[in-house]
């Protein structure tokens, strides 16, 4: 079987730094890939498009980014909607022919992701091709991997064999995928932008107290002893109602759907 | 496309190789550099039991990666330009700079295109004229805080090169990213050299190995990447990370840096940090977990501090509960984080490099970089693991292999205002068939203009008393010394000749640099610029420079060095770069080095300039002048294009401040040394007392009544603070660090790739507008939405931002980078609000105090209210 084309993107890696999202635009602009793709105008098009996810209340608080491309879905919709100008190749890669896919402004809605973009002056819909044309040419990685400077993006060449247990020692999952599309692209840490936590501090007379024991009532998750600023911080909830217990004792009872900063408990 | 060739350039952020399409004449793309089997090896440090040796690829920062846009640009200046309504012959129409005037050039509004001829000839002309009918030192050269990267184009060596063969007065920069460590740190612990920063060779492998917990205090080396050296540090941290070390962010932002590793957060009301640091100062003095040994020995000053501390002095104890009247912050968390600190061997990453950046460059940066000082030595910096150190330099490359930085002068071999007598002017000119460009205006007792104070001086026609020449690295007490403008004897300013980057976007509260142009006591204004951007279009006669790329040069990645000593050990491999002319200057175009060369020409002193020189002759002299005739060839280095310096085994790691600590003659490298004279028997610091004073000699001898710097080291409430009647007015803080997206100015603007960034400017009609962060509670008491424009005001002006909603920030707090590039007030320049998101505009223009000629601009107190005005 083919090698297939695979992006991995670990959330908690991110630092929103840009440079995938520009070093997309510095080899699309100006540049015309054909047939792979025709050049990206200078502003608008976001191929990786760079989403912010902040948790929490100051200053409990985290933030992570989650860099979105093209997901290189095999059960593409504009593939499906479009099968004329959209091919999916053998490698996984799912292309759109920028002469035959002219005018066709419909397809940028066919995309449940908004990762297809409308170029008004070539009068194409556009998307991320995975640097197709240099990976052709022997580069081994597309540029929004190679400009990445946390390793928050891996790009593989790996049998699909290969990669589902990749998928499943690194915890791998795709991003909105209940229509099994089957995305060529998968993250790690997703929890960090689609779940919630629940963080505060306990505190006796006055001061942070360490080493407290505190449990969330209802949820695996196991227990958490609190660190030197009697810090806990349950993480990678659904919405809910949860009981904090703490040393044994029910705390607080809190219902969320987002993350909450519950601040201090008094022992 | 066209033939595709491979070439090398380096940047501000990064060393790149560069693909050109050599047909069109057009970079194709600008990626990082792997490395191949032929480059040098890289180092490995063991420590608990793993060994770490970094990656064998460079990094880059987004606007390097998007310079493509900018050198491709139609903001790109293609032509000179005269000023319409400029007749240098006639009417000078001095009070319209600033207006464009109708007609001329549609892509240049108010200009209209002149010949190299014309414009030469002007510039030169007026420039004899001036010597003539006013006497030296009347033209005043003014360059941007940042320059495009190469040793030999930068401004210490082509501009200082044209300058003092010109006889032209350099308008004196000030420290600005050093500010409090420069007129503070100094009095504390010396440090000349590095503008009041300390050592930091060998450090990352002493963390590494002995630190158990960091404190980022003002620190975000994700987002200033030490200074020009992009992601190289970020997997060092990791690895720290994923050894255990706990780390602490203390930032009014939650920065990048924090998002990716931070523990816990805390946020002191803006310009209060100096009273955290007290109240950390009194936990361990009432609990006794400070290194008392060490402050016996090498601290001088400590019984009074104490009594500070405690209240005896000033009756009021620095409790972690008065700590938290005055920061906001819960008492039990500061005693958190002092108690743990000290249980702890712990590093304090105070600003970007040891120092530099942050805090330090606010109304309170003296005593917030004299408290970081204090905390450190209590807890006995040098010992193994406890250090001041920001994890971005102390990479254990070799620091015996020469090559100098930008800083140390280049082709200008100018002792007095760069680095180059440390070692290069030496190596670099014979004196016999090369000369270096010794100054007779730009000499300490020459003739001075603060650039801080350019506009007072053109206004006004004189100003001062003011102290301290820009920056001061030879000694401490240089910086008492005094001026005045124009200096004795010397005549007032009759022409501005402008060099590169916006000041609007950089100063402090500066509307005033763009009223500054339109008086009759500035008959003329050059600017020689790449992009029309910023203040360029007050100018009356414009020349276009052409880009590093467009040129050639020769860098090492992350290597100022000069006031960052060892600033090379930023980067994970040492890398020489040989920046090659990738594509032929655009348009009519011109390198700074040919353009100087042919007012030269016209000034009658192209000899002694130019010495027949092209800019690749002098890389050449440059090559040959440092030690890489010892790893490669001419040959070989130009045709590869880089090299990487190999690791030496042999070299002896010395950890900054270990001698120190144990009492040792000095023994880090050289150009990190203090001048021995300083010293005695090069042991100790260069204070009086050899130790690290709390309570400063040169300030008890200069001026011991000094209300904004006293002696001893404490918190003084900010002058752009909660305590002010400003605050009453104007009740929100914005803190207005370094930007995260450009270099000062380079990278934003210039119709780039960065206005995309979604965290650095918001698209709202046809213009993209700077961001400011405001708190959750703040924006919804003010019905401000994400997204929406703002007015945000003081007495000072007014600029128009988007809205980015937040808890990053907290109540009271706002953030908005400095540096904006672009300038556009929507009425009268410099009497109207700005749309360009120059947020200097609302900071102070006042210096840190009356003897110390620094700016204040990180922090500024404002009102913010939905804009009405419409979209622009």
């Amino acid at each position: 079987m083919t090698q297939q084309r695979y992006m991995v993107i670990d959330v908690s890696l991110c630092h929103d730094c840009n440079n995938c999202f520009i070093a997309c635009k510095d080899e699309h602009f100006m540049n015309k890939w054909l047939p792979y793709a025709d050049e990206q105008p200078r502003h608008g098009p976001r191929w990786m498009n760079i989403q912010r996810k902040e948790r929490g209340q100051f200053p409990r608080i985290d933030c992570c980014f989650l860099p979105m491309p093209c997901q290189h879905c095999e059960n593409a919709p504009c593939v499906k909607d479009f099968p004329d100008c959209v091919v999916k190749r053998e490698d996984g890669i799912v292309l759109i022919d920028p002469v035959k896919s002219k005018g066709k402004k419909a397809m940028v809605d066919s995309c449940p992701h908004g990762a297809i973009y409308w170029n008004e002056e070539a009068n194409i819909p556009q998307k991320c091709t995975f640097c197709a044309h240099l990976l052709d040419d022997g580069w081994n990685m597309p540029r929004c991997a190679h400009s990445c400077p946390t390793g928050a993006i891996r790009f593989y060449n790996v049998e699909k064999a290969e990669f589902e247990k990749i998928k499943a020692e690194q915890k791998l999952e795709a991003y909105k995928d209940e229509a099994g599309r089957n995305p060529h692209v998968f993250y790690k840490n997703l929890y960090r932008y689609e779940k919630h936590f629940i963080a505060g501090g306990i505190l006796k007379n006055g001061d942070c107290v360490e080493g407290a024991a505190v449990s969330l009532k209802g949820v695996a998750a196991p227990g958490q002893t609190t660190n030197y600023f009697g810090d806990f911080k349950f993480d990678a909830l659904d919405s809910g109602t949860y009981t904090i217990v703490v040393n044994g004792k029910d705390a607080m009872t809190v219902t969320i759907d987002a993350s909450l900063n519950v601040g201090s408990i008094e022992l | 496309m066209g033939k595709i060739v491979r070439k090398t350039n380096s940047t501000t952020g990064g060393p790149v190789y560069v693909d050109v399409d050599v047909d069109e004449n057009k970079i194709v793309r600008v990626t990082p550099i792997d490395f191949t089997d032929d480059d040098a090896e890289s180092w490995t440090i063991e420590a608990k039991g793993r060994k770490f040796s970094p990656p064998r690829k460079t990094t880059y920062t987004a606007y390097t990666a998007g310079y493509k846009a900018m050198v491709h640009s139609d903001r790109r200046l293609l032509y000179p330009l005269r000023r319409i309504g400029f007749d240098v012959n006639g009417d000078r129409n001095e009070l319209k700079r600033g207006e464009p005037a109708a007609g001329g050039d549609p892509k240049y509004p108010g200009y209209e295109r002149i010949s190299w001829d014309e414009a030469l000839t002007t510039v030169s002309s007026e420039m004899m004229r001036i010597k003539r009918e006013f006497g030296p030192g009347a033209i005043i050269a003014e360059p941007s805080s940042h320059h495009l990267w190469g040793n030999v184009g930068y401004r210490h060596s082509t501009l200082f090169r044209f300058m003092n063969f010109a006889g032209i007065t350099y308008a004196d920069h000030n420290p600005d990213s050093w500010e409090g460590w420069h007129w503070g740190g100094i009095h504390s612990w010396g440090f000349t050299g590095g503008l009041g920063n300390p050592e930091q060779w060998d450090l990352y492998e002493d963390t590494l190995k002995n630190t158990d917990m960091i404190v980022f205090w003002s620190s975000d080396p994700e987002t200033n990447n030490g200074i020009y050296a992009a992601y190289e540090s970020t997997v060092r941290r990791r690895w720290l990370k994923e050894l255990g070390v706990k780390m602490v962010f203390i930032d009014p932002y939650f920065n990048h840096s924090a998002v990716l590793y931070s523990d816990k957060w805390f946020s002191p009301q803006i310009g209060t940090d100096a009273a955290l640091a007290a109240s950390i100062a009194y936990v361990w003095i009432t609990e006794g977990t400070y290194d008392k040994e060490y402050v016996k020995d090498k601290v001088f000053g400590f019984e009074e501090f104490k009594a500070y501390i405690l209240g005896e002095s000033d009756g009021v104890p620095k409790t972690p509960e008065w700590g938290e009247s005055e920061t906001k912050l819960p008492a039990h968390d500061i005693r958190a984080l002092a108690r743990e600190w000290a249980k702890n061997k712990t590093t304090l990453a105070a600003g970007g490099l040891g120092g530099w950046g942050g805090a330090c460059r606010g109304s309170t940066g003296m005593e917030w970089a004299r408290m970081m000082i204090a905390l450190i030595a209590l807890q006995g910096m040098g010992k193994p693991g406890v250090n001041m150190y920001s994890t971005t330099q102390g990479a254990p490359t070799d620091s015996d292999f020469y090559f100098p930085g930008y800083a140390e002068g280049g082709i200008s071999g100018d002792c007095e205002n760069s680095a180059a007598g440390i070692e290069l002017v030496h190596r670099m000119f014979d004196g016999i068939t090369s000369r270096p460009s010794p100054p007779n205006i730009n000499t300490a007792a020459g003739n001075h203009i603060p650039r801080l104070r350019v506009p007072e001086c053109i206004m006004d026609g004189h100003f001062g008393p003011w102290r301290g020449k820009g920056f001061v690295g030879a000694s401490i007490e240089q910086q008492f010394h005094q001026y005045e403008y124009p200096a004795p004897g010397f005549p007032k300013m009759q022409m501005y000749y402008k060099y590169g980057g916006p000041h609007i976007g950089t100063m402090g509260e500066t509307n005033r640099y763009a009223r500054m142009y339109r008086t009759k006591n500035l008959p003329i204004v050059v600017s020689q610029s790449i992009w029309f951007e910023g203040e360029v279009p007050f100018a009356d006669i414009i020349l276009p420079a052409c880009t590093n790329f467009e040129r050639w040069d020769i860098s090492e990645y992350g290597n100022c060095a000069g006031y960052i000593p060892g600033s090379f050990t930023q980067t994970n491999h040492r890398f020489i770069s040989f920046q090659m002319k990738c594509i032929e200057p655009l348009g009519e175009s011109k390198s700074d080095y040919e353009i100087f060369r042919l007012l030269a020409e016209r000034l009658g002193i192209e000899g002694p300039y130019a010495e027949g020189k092209t800019d690749l002759d002098w890389v050449k002299q440059y090559f040959y002048a440092t030690d890489l005739p010892k790893i490669t060839t001419w040959e070989k280095f130009t045709e590869k294009g880089y090299v990487v310096v190999p690791y030496n085994d042999k070299r002896k790691k010395t950890p900054g401040m270990r001698w120190f600590y144990e009492g040792r003659e000095m023994d880090t490298p050289k150009p990190g040394r203090f001048r021995p004279g300083d010293q005695v028997q090069q042991k100790g610091l260069q204070t009086q007392s050899g130790r690290i004073e709390l309570l400063a000699n040169s300030l008890l001898r200069f001026d011991p009544d000094d209300k904004e710097r006293p002696p001893l080291t404490q918190y003084i409430p900010s002058w752009e603070g909660h305590h002010t009647e400003r605050f009453k007015k104007y009740p929100l803080a914005v803190v207005s660090p370094h930007p995260r997206f450009s270099f000062h100015t380079m990278g934003d603007g210039k119709d780039g790739f960065m206005n995309d960034i979604k965290d650095h400017r918001v698209r709202v009609g046809d213009h993209d507008y700077w961001i400011i962060r405001i708190n959750t509670k703040d924006a919804e008491k003010r019905g401000i939405k994400e997204g929406d424009l703002v007015k945000t005001y003081n007495d000072r002006g007014e600029v128009i931002l988007a809205a980015q909603i937040t808890e990053r920030v907290p109540p009271g707090t706002c953030h908005s980078y400095e540096s904006s590039a672009e300038y556009k007030p929507i009425g009268v320049p410099g009497e109207s609000a700005d749309i360009g998101g120059c947020v200097n505009i609302l900071s102070p223009g006042r210096y840190l105090g009356k003897n110390a000629s620094g700016m204040a601009t990180e922090h500024f107190l404002v009102e913010i209210e939905k804009w009405e005005g419409g979209v622009h």
